[in-house]
């Protein structure tokens, strides 16, 4: 019987994506029809094929729900060699103008592949890696199958379709213009029933969960998925043009777009890549340190007083614009209270580890998952202090941002990522361990040394270019013009590029070895998979 | 229960004595600093936010005890720098241009004050450090080939009025025609044939230029001269150098025959205060090219 509404409305859909590829107003649009018209036709045949077939009669209910988790896997590591590369190549477009190849003028040019690279990093390799790590992590912890059944499959597959129709809008030019929300008003409302589904899952798990306390990683996941949805949400408000055309008209204007887009822009990091990645965190270093949580007291106050505070830090992003004074002042003032909130996720990953020290020397992973923990306190250091105005006077519109993102994007979230996959992959392939422990080692470190790369290369920058822009000679008059500074930067920007190409081999390196594992490791023998609660 | 090996170790602290997929919980404490600091940031903050403009209110913010207005301080900074440069931007504005070499201290200053503008205003155009951009119609400041005049009250007018822009009627203006519609394809040929030699180049085509002459003396040389020597009353190019603003050579010159060009220079009148374009204009005129 459902498969039978399934197939009304795949069919529905086939023929309005048909009709609206036809009607369309612009190229980004007329492709993304298509795009969709294939995929509804794609699922309505598959559909149609298993209509009245017997159901396969196995309970399942005893069982995890890992074979989206192993997708999940496979795209985040996907989309994090294809983001990684995608900034690998704007960097050195960045140092050499002329990769803005002629012949691909508006679709290739640095505009066009930025925000294709943010978009890949970000929400494609993060958010398959949050969306994997979230449903495993929620399955293991409550000793419960995904709720929803074949929910978390719309989930995985409804998240892949946003991110082809964003990655082609971006290099066919369909753009809100708002950083991290680039995608038009259709690929919103989409993200939007997906995000719901997801959100529907996680919880629906938590409540047939069979442990009586609901974990800690849970909470911050929990907190990740449902802020993201407001933020998503209340950013993207917008007004189509036309249902046959890409362009849309935002409902706010001036500053208060400003403060919209940045109060989304700052919990974009702070629930995106921070709370769900703190989430991350919670799971995979216990586990694989084999050593209990530092502090249960420290993990409640830090999760309540972290996601109160963020919420308010937005302005930080717009100090000295026409934002007003006291904006400004709270924004700073909340990003200062903010340290210590977020030094309290270190300090329970980096003492979960006490006890357990020695596994530094023989684990790489687990010293990927420290370095990661190291560089999370470092940036988040690092923001509070240029968030404070006189020091964001200089650090603003300068590389030293673009430093301070990537410590926390390449040292953070990458880091901690690759040991979340080094230790997802044996379990959910059931082997017995990692292909090749020197291949992690070589990974560990052709990363470390690109991120440092990366990281003092455009603090150098920044402070340089920060310090020339005020420069002024003894009757008060400028001394340097702006593109002085882009020439002195030159250098640096080389030096980037060289850090992303490491970054990059080591991921590639990751890749290899996952395959590896998956092809040649041992198997292991019995599986442990099932869903028996631990007490 | 759990079928793994314990996380406990000997001598551990105690645990919460709950348990998820292995994971255990000590019952540490909050680490002292990490809370000392916590509130020290806290009441910094409460403090800050009682000096600075800061707690929105139902039509205005709380000002803060300091009175601080980030407008206002930029206000300030601002007025007291032309406070400082007033006397000398008077006496800038009051003298004769020419003469302004004869006082040190007031044309050190103005080339300073000049090279700032210069780099702010300027610079996309002319490039950072006034060389022009090549055969793309930007023209070079360095050199001593000047379209509309070198001395230094003609450079003061250009780039007051600005060069063929629609807002001041005083702007320098000419236009060459574009010869796409009056000349055949081959006559087109002819004269840039004839273009190429009179600046000592070879022709692509040197069969050409005898016709090519004819019709440049016919057309061509009431604007850019017998000779090529270019006009510096209507902006014509000299075209018997080597120096070109839209490239020299055969397919650059057709294309400049065929269509013409009309290069436009916003003017500053409005932009800028006169001490601020006379400074400029000094700037460039020691920049090489002078006269
Ligand atoms: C938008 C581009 C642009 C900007 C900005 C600009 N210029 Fe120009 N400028 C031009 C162009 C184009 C020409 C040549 C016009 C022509 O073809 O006659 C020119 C010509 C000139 C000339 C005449 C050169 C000659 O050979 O006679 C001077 C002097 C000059 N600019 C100075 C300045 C100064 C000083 C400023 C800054 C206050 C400035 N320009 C800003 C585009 C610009
Ligand atoms: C009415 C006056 C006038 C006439 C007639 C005229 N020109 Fe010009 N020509 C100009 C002006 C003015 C410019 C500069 C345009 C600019 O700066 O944008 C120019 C520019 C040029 C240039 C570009 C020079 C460079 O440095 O790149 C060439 C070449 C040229 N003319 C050739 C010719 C030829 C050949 C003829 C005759 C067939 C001709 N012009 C007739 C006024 C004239
Ligand atoms: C090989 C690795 C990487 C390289 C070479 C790289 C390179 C770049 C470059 C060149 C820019 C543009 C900077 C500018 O406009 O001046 C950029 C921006 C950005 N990248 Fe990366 N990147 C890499 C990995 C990542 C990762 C893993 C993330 C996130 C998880 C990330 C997140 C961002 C963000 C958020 C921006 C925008 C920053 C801003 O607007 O302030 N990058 N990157
Ligand atoms: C306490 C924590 C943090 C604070 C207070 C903070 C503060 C700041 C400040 C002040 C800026 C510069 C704004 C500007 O001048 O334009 C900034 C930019 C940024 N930060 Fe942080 N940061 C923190 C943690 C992090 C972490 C952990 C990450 C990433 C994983 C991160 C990612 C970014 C990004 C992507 C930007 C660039 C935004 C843009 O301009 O495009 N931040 N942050």
């Amino acid at each position: 019987m459902l498969n039978y509404l399934k197939l009304i409305v795949l069919g529905l859909i086939t023929l309005f994506a048909m009709m609206a590829a036809s009607y369309a107003r612009d190229l980004a649009y007329q492709v993304h029809a298509l795009i969709v018209m294939l995929v509804a036709a794609g699922l309505f045949l598959w559909t149609l094929r298993r209509t009245d077939e017997p159901a396969a009669g196995r309970d399942l209910s005893l069982e995890y729900n890992d074979g989206v988790i192993r997708a999940g896997v496979i795209a985040t590591a996907g989309w994090g060699v294809v983001g990684f590369l995608v900034g690998v190549v704007i960097a050195f477009q960045l140092a050499f103008p002329a990769l803005n190849f002629e012949w691909a003028q508006g679709y290739l040019n640095f505009g066009r592949l930025r925000p294709l690279h943010t978009s890949a990093v970000i929400f494609a390799f993060g958010g398959n890696a949050l969306i994997a790590t979230s449903l495993y992590v929620v399955q293991r912890t409550s000793a419960a199958r995904l709720w929803g059944g074949n929910l978390a499959w719309f989930v995985f597959w409804g998240y892949q379709l946003v991110i082809v129709l964003a990655a082609t809008g971006y290099i066919l030019g369909s753009t809100h213009a708002k950083e991290y929300a680039e995608p038009e008003w259709y690929v919103d409302w989409w993200l939007t029933i997906v995000w719901v589904a997801y959100l529907a899952v996680f919880l629906g798990t938590i409540v047939k969960r069979k442990e009586p306390h609901i974990y800690v990683a849970n909470w911050f996941f929990l907190s990740f998925i449902v802020t993201v949805a407001m933020l998503h949400v209340v950013n993207n408000l917008a007004i189509p043009v036309s249902i046959f055309g890409s362009k849309s008209v935002q409902v706010f204007s001036g500053v208060q777009d400003a403060m919209v887009q940045w109060w989304y822009g700052h919990n974009a990091v702070g629930f995106f890549l921070t709370a769900g990645f703190l989430g991350m965190m919670y799971y995979f270093i216990p586990k694989q340190a084999e050593r209990p949580v530092f502090s249960y007291k420290l993990s409640i106050i830090h999760f309540w007083a972290l996601i109160f505070i963020y919420i308010w830090a937005g302005p930080h992003h717009l100090h000295y614009t026409a934002l007003p004074d006291w904006a400004s002042t709270l924004g700073m003032v909340f990003s200062i209270v903010l340290w210590m909130p977020s030094w309290g996720g270190m300090i329970n990953g980096l003492m979960t580890l006490s006890g357990a020290w020695d596994k530094l020397r023989t684990d790489p992973v687990i010293r990927m998952m420290v370095i990661s923990v190291g560089f999370y306190g470092m940036s988040t250091f690092e923001g509070p202090m240029m968030s404070i105005k006189a020091v964001n006077s200089l650090s603003h519109y300068t590389d030293w941002t673009i430093g301070h993102v990537h410590s926390g994007a390449l040292g953070w979230n990458g880091m901690i990522t690759f040991g979340a996959l080094y230790f997802l992959v044996p379990v959910l392939w059931k082997r017995e361990r990692l292909y090749s422990l020197s291949l992690v080692s070589w990974h560990f470190w052709l990363a470390t040394i690109g991120i440092v790369l990366y990281a003092a290369s455009m603090w150098v920058t920044g402070i340089m270019e920060g310090l020339m822009w005020r420069e002024v000679d003894a009757n008060g008059f400028l001394v340097n013009s702006f593109a002085d500074t882009v020439a002195a930067k030159f250098p640096m920007y080389v030096v980037r590029g060289l850090g992303g190409v490491l970054f990059l081999a080591g991921a590639v390196i990751m890749c290899y070895n996952l395959w590896m594992t998956v092809k040649r490791a041992p198997a292991k023998e019995a599986s442990l998979a099932t869903a028996v609660p631990a007490e | 229960m759990s079928n793994k090996p314990s996380q406990l170790q000997k001598g551990d602290p105690t645990t919460t004595g709950h348990e998820w997929d292995g994971i255990q919980e000590f019952n540490n404490p909050l680490p002292r600093w990490w809370l000392w600091t916590f509130y020290a940031c806290i009441a910094w903050g409460i403090g800050y936010t009682i000096a600075y403009p800061a707690w929105p209110g139902i039509s205005a913010a709380t000002p803060g005890l300091l009175g601080y207005s980030s407008r206002a301080e930029v206000a300030e900074e601002i007025a007291a720098v032309e406070t400082r440069n007033a006397p000398v931007n008077e006496r800038l504005e009051g003298v004769e241009l020419a003469s302004v070499g004869d006082d040190a201290e007031l044309y050190s200053y103005a080339v300073s004050s000049g090279a700032a503008v210069f780099r702010t205003w300027c610079a996309q155009c002319h490039g950072s450090g006034a060389g022009g951009v090549q055969a793309s119609g930007y023209p070079n400041l360095l050199d001593d080939d000047w379209l509309w005049g070198g001395d230094i009250d003609a450079i003061h007018q250009t780039i007051a009025y600005g060069i063929r822009n629609e807002e001041y009627d005083d702007a320098r203006y000419s236009a060459m025609p574009a010869y796409g519609d009056m000349f055949t394809a081959e006559e087109i040929s002819q004269v840039v044939n004839f273009v190429q030699t009179l600046s000592g180049g070879t022709a692509n085509d040197p069969a050409q230029v005898e016709a090519g002459s004819v019709l440049y003396a016919d057309n061509c040389a009431a604007c850019h001269g017998e000779a090529g020597e270019g006009d510096i009353t209507q902006g014509a190019p000299n075209l018997a150098d080597a120096i070109w603003l839209y490239g020299g050579d055969y397919a650059a010159l057709t294309y400049t025959v065929t269509n013409a060009r009309f290069g436009i220079m916003p003017g500053w009148q409005d932009r800028l205060s006169e001490a601020e374009i006379r400074a400029v204009a000094l700037y460039v005129h020691q920049l090489g090219g002078g006269q």
